[in-house]
């Protein structure tokens, strides 16, 4: 889950990195009220997005009056194509120099990983990979205030600055491992002057963790489909296709989307109805495909700890209460396999074996009787 | 011979009196599995399908000889138990425990390695050496016996290339689920080691996804392993950005591409398949080049 900035950089204050003065503002007033407090101020769009300054999401402002014109200017615009309810209204920071500082998680060494360059801001991704100093943690021992320093040094930082940024580093990391982050990240992380500030931040928590965080604010990405999948506790990515499928198993079900894409199909989602669902959330999860008005579904079920006869009285439910009104395709072995095939075959339903003659009817069915699309 | 598990092996099932440990308890005990003993926080004293239930593991090794742990417990209590297995001695820790944090991952990877012991997953369906023991909940009937390793970061994918093998009269020495999640103890590495060591193992059949660049590290140790590996790689058609179910399986900054896998596969010589069904084919015509 990603945190608005202004809730990443909250987070980060509290832990003593240094952050601009400001506040967050819903309306024009609020932005007004906050800028004459703090004099010349940038207003930046709160979205989950990056790259919004490149879009026109960051305005500066010299008066209170000015502060509110861009704030009524910019909320309720649509940025990245996400809509925009909340600015934060800052004190605009002379800048000297950008670095750039974040931890994440080397999934491949399986460790922590602290980066920092000299050369931050809004290219950071173009920035090559020799100017980027990588260090891997010990997730036992922690960041210590001598990686700090080292990093500094590596950097060419001397002085106060050295000492800030060491501090800084620590700081951060104890962001990330005390919100399970799988990304804190300040950038530009800001030379002003003799301070250091964090000028823009970011904190990306990990959705496994967020039960031992429930003080975080809730933020929510997706499509409206999607948000009401998630809430059913079903793993379900939104395509723009028109063959919805169901699979058991999320490596299974990637692997139906590409035999249909090879066999000239285009799939409506990806939904993986877990192992072992019971009929409710299957009859749940059918109904989630009908939502995205596909012409032909697709079912696909490799009975392990699922039951075949279990996704055949979902199905059937389905049919007999709300009624399936495009083709329907299914695929079924393992596990009561047989049990499975005679409830359907009671409702007129046929079930193919393999996945391969499944996968070209449904795309045979989905281009239509001229064979149109 | 396998690895990871055989006919020897003296399983120990943490979280065995919560219903899927003590019905998968039962399926493991009827394929033949040696479970020796469970652990249940505040249950012991008890007994599961005849298996003896202990309050720590400690008592569990040591009354019984445990050596490897499969662990149904549920995420917010699986760092805590997967801890006491390795704290306790235990040489192979199977978890399959889905949405475990990425943070307790760190702390179990680094644990594992001080401790030397081989964690297997989390998210995984377990491992089985079909024919001599099943640590998991995989569906031991498209199992045979034979020659072939299976390492996997997805259950149902893998059983499908399981069942396939299996038809085609390829069995195997053994399977096993590395897990789903971005972070797990087993890689495709560690795997590929054990089978090139493993004399009943002639070929390995590798089943990956998108996301991360554990399929590329595996090509790169294909490159000095004497033995033919065959892989099937899902996600191919998936948007990069999404999280395709697994936590792991992500394209991310044009990291953990389709293509990418594939190109590091072909260059170490490792047929990639195009449809799970052509796997056996190509894992019989490896065999026959040797």
């Amino acid at each position: 889950m990603k945190l608005y900035e202004y809730l990443a950089k909250e987070v980060m204050g509290k832990h003593g990195v240094p952050i601009p003065r400001g506040r967050v503002a819903a309306s024009p007033e609020e932005a007004e009220k906050i800028a004459a407090e703090l004099g010349e101020v940038a207003i930046k769009v709160q979205v989950l997005a990056g790259g919004r300054g490149k879009a026109g999401g960051i305005a500066f402002a010299a008066t209170p009056q000015e502060a509110r014109d861009h704030a009524a200017r910019l909320l309720g615009i649509q940025i990245r194509g996400l809509q925009v309810d909340r600015v934060l209204v800052e004190e605009k920071l002379k800048i000297d120099r950008e670095l750039y500082l974040g931890l994440t998680v080397d999934t491949s060494a399986r460790v922590p990983l602290v980066m920092a360059s000299t050369e931050g801001g809004v290219n950071i991704e173009e920035v090559p990979e020799k100017y980027i100093i990588k260090q891997h943690l010990d997730v036992h021992m922690g960041l210590y205030p001598f990686h700090g320093r080292q990093l500094a040094r590596r950097l060419g930082l001397t002085g106060s600055l050295a000492r800030q940024f060491a501090d800084t580093a620590v700081r951060l990391y104890q962001v990330f491992r005390e919100y399970d982050a799988e990304l804190v990240e300040v950038n530009p992380l800001v030379v002003s002057g003799d301070r250091l500030v964090a000028a823009d931040g970011r904190l990306n928590i990990d959705d496994d963790a967020l039960y031992r965080h429930p003080q975080v604010p809730r933020t929510h990405e997706g499509t409206e489909l999607e948000l009401r999948v998630k809430e059913l506790g079903l793993a379900f990515v939104q395509l723009d296709g028109d063959i919805a499928v169901m699979a058991n198993g999320a490596g299974i079900t990637m692997a139906v989307l590409d035999i249909l894409a090879s066999y000239g199909g285009k799939a409506a989602n990806f939904l993986d109805a877990g192992g072992g669902a019971a009929i409710e959330p299957t009859a749940r999860a059918i109904e989630v495909l009908l939502a995205t008005n596909p012409r032909a579904i697709l079912v696909n079920i490799f009975g392990g700890i699922t039951r075949c006869d279990d996704v055949a009285r979902a199905l059937i439910q389905v049919k007999n209460t709300r009624g399936i009104p495009v083709p329907l395709v299914i695929r079924l072995v393992g596990t009561n396999e047989e049990a499975a095939l005679s409830i359907l075959r009671e409702s007129g339903l046929t079930a193919f074996r393999s996945m391969r003659d499944a996968a070209a009817e449904v795309v045979r069915i989905s281009h239509g009787p001229g064979g149109e699309l | 011979m396998a690895i990871l598990v055989d006919e020897k092996t003296k399983v120990l099932v943490q979280g065995i009196t919560g219903n899927q440990g003590a019905f998968h308890t039962s399926q493991m005990i009827a394929y033949g599995t040696r479970v020796v003993a469970g652990v249940s926080p505040g249950k012991a004293g008890q007994e599961v399908h005849g298996v003896p239930v202990y309050e720590t593991v400690e008592e569990a090794v040591h009354s019984h000889g445990a050596n490897t742990s499969i662990l149904f417990v549920p995420a917010p209590f699986a760092k805590d138990a997967a801890m006491e297995a390795m704290a306790a001695g235990i040489r192979v820790v199977v978890v399959l425990t889905e949405h475990i944090p990425l943070h307790d991952e760190l702390e179990l990877v680094a644990y594992a390695r001080q401790r030397r012991a081989t964690m297997v997953g989390p998210n995984t369906f377990g491992v089985i050496s079909p024919g001599k023991c099943k640590a998991g909940f995989m569906p031991s009937v498209i199992y045979k016996p034979g020659p072939v390793g299976i390492a996997a970061r997805s259950g149902t994918l893998s059983y499908e290339v399981a069942a396939t093998l299996s038809a085609a009269g390829l069995g195997q020495s053994t399977a096993v689920g590395l897990g789903g999640d971005r972070i797990v103890g087993m890689s495709f590495v560690d795997a590929l080691a054990l089978f090139a060591a493993d004399t009943h193992t002639k070929a390995v059949v590798l089943v990956g996804e998108i996301g991360g660049t554990a399929e590329e590290e595996a090509a790169e140790f294909l490159k000095t392993m004497d033995k033919p590996a065959v892989a099937y790689l899902a996600g191919k058609s998936a948007p990069p950005g999404k999280r395709m179910g697994h936590a792991g399986a992500i394209i991310e900054k044009g990291r953990g591409t389709f293509e990418s896998k594939v190109k590091a596969f072909k260059a170490a010589g490792c047929a990639v398949a195009e449809f799970p069904w052509d796997v056996p084919n190509l894992v019989a015509e490896a065999l026959k080049d040797r």
